[in-house]
This record gives C-alpha cells, sequence and structure tokens, in this order.
C-alpha cells in the first residue's frame, strides 16, 4: 500500500505528511503530526470530539480522509490561542468551569468559535443547536452553554 | 486501498469502471462510517469533489443544479435555493449536526439509500431530476427512481450521480418537509413527509405531489394524497382527506422508534402540517 503526499496549511503553517489512502484525518493529526487535541470519541460522527474546521467550516475530522486535505486549510484547537494568550471563550470555559473530564472540551470550543464568527449574539437556542453534535457526558452541558454566551456578551463588549 | 480525487468527469468515470467494489466519495459522513467500521472494503476510493462543478450550485433553466460534493451548509447559505425550495433545504440542513452539515450532501443522502433519508422525500416532491454520468454515458433520472431498496440504488456498476437538478419553483407554489423524531436533534426519521403544491388565484390546489419517508423499504408518493387535495382549498375536509390517504399508503415496519401504527397516523399529521406550510408558501407568506 502506498502513501499518499498530501500538503496543506494546519493553523495556519504549511504543513506535508505522508498518509495511508484510508486513513482519517483525525489519525493524521494525533498520530503523524502530533496535535493531539483533537481527540476521539466515537468515531462515527456523533459526538463531535474530533472537530476541527477545514476551508472554515466545521466537520468531524474522524469522518473525513486524511488525502481529502490537500490543499484545504485546517484548524485546530492547537491554533485557538495565541501563544500564551487564551482565546476568549478558553478563558471562560476556564472561568466558568464549564468542563469536567475534558474529553468533549477541545471540539466544543472549535465549534464554538466557529458560531461566534458567524454569529457574535447567538440565543441560548441557536448555541444548543450549534453545538447539539458535540457531547458531553459530564457537564450537563449548562455551564458550556453559558459559557458560550457569557464570552459572546463579553467579545461584544470588547469589539 | 487506493484513494483517487480525479479532476475530470470521464477520469472518474474510468476509475470507476476500471474496479469492481470501488466506491464513490463526496461528503463521506456515510462512506467513512462503513468504512472504518469494515463493513466495506473497497479496493478503490474515488473523491469526486475535484471534478469541475462538484461544489457549485448554478441556475440553470430556471432551476437549480446542485453538484454532488455541496454540503448542507452551502445549501443553507445559498439565498436563491432557500427562496425557490426552502423544503429541500431544510430537509438537508436537518441530516445530522453541524460537522455532519459542513460535509454531507444531497447526492450521497440519496445514494446511500436509506429509507429514512430526510432530503429525498423533499427532492422527490419538488420534481427533482439526477444527472448521472457512467461508462455508457450520461443520463438523467427522476430522484424516486434511484433508490430500489434498503443500500440500493438504481445505479449500474461504475455510474455515480453528479449533480441534482431542482426544476424552476411554478408560480404560486411552495414545498416543504417535515420529520418527526422523538429527540430536538440529531436524530433518524421516524417518520419523514416532503410536499409540493401549486394554488390557483383563488387559493386552491392546482398541483401537489406528497411523499413519505421511513415508512417502507424506500421513499413513496402517495398519488392518492395528491388528488385528496387537487381543486380543493385546504379545509379540513380536504386536509382530512389527505392525512388518510398518507396513513393508508404508509407500509411501515414496527421498530423501537415507532410502531406501524404510529408511523402511519404520524404520516397523515405530517402531510397535513406540510401541506400548511407549503400553502403558505405558494402564497409568498413566511412559514
Amino acid at each position: 500500500m502506498s502513501q499518499i503526499h498530501v500538503t496543506t496549511q494546519i493553523n495556519g503553517d504549511a504543513t506535508e505528511f505522508l498518509c495511508d489512502p484510508g486513513e482519517t484525518l483525525m489519525d493524521v493529526l494525533r498520530d503523524r503530526l502530533g496535535l493531539t487535541g483533537t481527540k476521539e470519541g466515537c468515531g462515527t460522527g456523533d459526538c463531535g470530539a474530533c472537530t476541527v474546521a477545514v476551508d472554515g467550516r466545521l466537520v468531524c475530522s474522524c469522518l473525513m480522509l486524511g488525502a481529502e486535505a490537500e490543499g484545504r486549510d485546517v484548524a485546530t484547537i492547537e491554533g485557538m490561542a495565541s501563544g500564551d494568550q487564551l482565546h476568549p471563550l478558553q478563558q471562560k470555559f476556564i472561568e466558568m468551569a464549564a468542563l469536567q473530564c475534558g474529553i468533549c472540551t477541545p471540539g466544543i470550543l472549535v465549534a464554538a468559535k466557529s458560531l461566534l464568527e458567524r454569529n457574535p449574539d447567538p440565543t441560548e437556542e441557536e448555541v444548543r443547536y450549534w453545538l447539539a453534535g458535540n457531547l458531553c457526558r459530564c457537564t450537563g452541558y449548562d455551564k458550556i452553554i453559558r459559557a458560550v454566551l457569557e464570552t459572546a456578551a463579553d467579545m461584544r463588549r470588547a469589539s | 486501498m487506493r484513494y483517487e480525487a480525479p479532476s475530470r468527469e470521464e477520469d472518474a468515470v474510468a476509475l470507476l469502471a476500471g474496479q469492481s467494489g470501488a466506491h464513490v466519495l463526496a461528503g463521506g459522513t456515510d462512506l467513512l462510517v462503513k468504512l472504518r467500521s469494515e463493513m466495506i472494503e473497497p479496493g478503490l476510493i474515488v473523491d469526486i469533489k475535484r471534478i469541475a462543478g462538484m461544489r457549485e450550485i448554478v441556475p440553470e433553466a430556471g432551476g437549480w443544479r446542485i453538484g454532488a460534493g455541496v454540503s448542507g451548509a452551502e445549501m443553507g447559505e445559498h439565498e436563491g435555493l432557500r427562496a425557490d425550495w426552502p423544503g429541500v433545504v431544510e430537509a438537508a440542513g436537518l441530516i445530522g449536526s453541524t460537522q455532519i452539515q459542513g460535509r454531507a450532501t444531497i447526492a450521497g443522502n440519496l445514494c446511500n439509500a436509506s429509507p429514512a433519508a430526510d432530503s429525498v422525500p423533499a427532492m422527490v416532491a419538488a420534481g427533482a431530476m439526477v444527472r448521472i454520468v457512467g461508462p455508457k454515458g450520461v443520463r438523467e433520472m427522476p430522484v424516486i427512481e434511484v433508490p430500489q431498496g434498503p443500500g440500493k440504488t438504481a445505479l449500474e456498476p461504475g455510474e455515480f450521480v453528479a449533480s441534482v437538478f431542482l426544476p424552476p419553483r411554478a408560480p404560486r407554489s411552495g414545498d416543504c418537509y417535515l420529520r418527526f423524531i422523538p429527540r430536538s436533534e440529531m436524530d433518524i426519521a421516524v417518520v419523514g413527509c416532503g410536499l409540493w403544491l401549486a394554488l390557483d388565484d383563488a387559493d386552491r390546489v392546482t398541483s401537489a405531489r406528497v411523499v413519505l419517508g421511513a415508512v417502507g423499504p424506500k421513499v413513496i408518493e402517495v398519488a392518492e394524497a395528491a388528488d385528496a387535495l387537487i381543486g380543493r382549498g385546504l379545509d379540513d375536509a380536504a386536509l382530512g382527506d389527505l392525512a388518510a390517504a398518507c396513513s393508508k399508503a404508509a407500509t411501515p415496519m414496527d421498530d423501537k422508534r415507532g410502531t406501524v401504527d404510529f408511523r402511519r397516523h404520524v404520516s397523515g399529521v405530517l402531510a397535513r402540517r406540510a401541506a400548511g406550510i407549503a400553502a403558505k408558501r405558494a402564497k409568498g407568506e413566511t412559514a
């Protein structure tokens, strides 16, 4: 089985990798590039733990082949903070304890960031629907939803 | 397994025709699940998204041509498509989560041939056609003829759906898709209903298509339900006849998500509600 050479952009950096034809983007990120912030939950696109943005659109990286990333722009949780400066969502999740075990958190942060980029003033219902594909078995969701809404309010005030 | 991403349609056809058991990759939200669970072990995957036009929604002959690689999210963001065929766009938008919407396509939803596919009843109600390319050339086929049963389609070996065509929306007509699921999101239809109707100036139905999903091995177009509406206003009697025709035409199975009786009943309820929404849209009201 010959490997495929893929040239892509990950968190703004030009990146090249070799992958097997059937290897998912999630496996490439985690096992070949060491970007282990992207988590594997279900592996079937139901839980959202492996959420990344590809060309600005959220996808489950477990349901995309690494080879499909050729020429695309991939954004993972590792690109969310600017150096030591956490993204406002990351900061707020810590302040409001919007996580417990943390496995779902990277996917939720990537998904929530994408929501706020599209809609800086979402309703609670909009946040809940947007994040319906990000399962969390610890928190009961309430603190997550509140943290996203509070961050949105903070970011609107700051802009 | 090999992965190929050709940039020309004829190259995709040659690749698919050249290897039995090759699979087409569009959005991948069904294919990757099957691949990872080893339900399928193809020797070749042909990614069609690099072919020109596959990721585009373009106006054509007053209607819209939607490439086989266009995602549900892209359809939902397209104002022209939303204005003409809101029922089809909503049906596509009901499939899976935000993340699934980033990749899942209506061509894939059709070719996966699940009896519960949300976009299929909506496409049939809209009178949609698919453009199929294959070793023997190009052919057009009404969407309703594509599914042949769970997991089975009318596509010949080497063929794939390249695009879906939604016809021009007739004046004073509107469409709608509704489904029943026990949750509020992220579920598979227990019953789905796509409905399109056109009204005359007195708000009587002149033409209609009523289509049920998830209540049989494949999508069901209920001609008797359309006949129950044609020539009548949408009063209680007409809507009652519509619902009765749908309940009668449904051939559901019993499973943990719904009994036969429940699914028959809900088929009628959804058709009734969908007719109300489609009529509002036909009159240019927001619904």
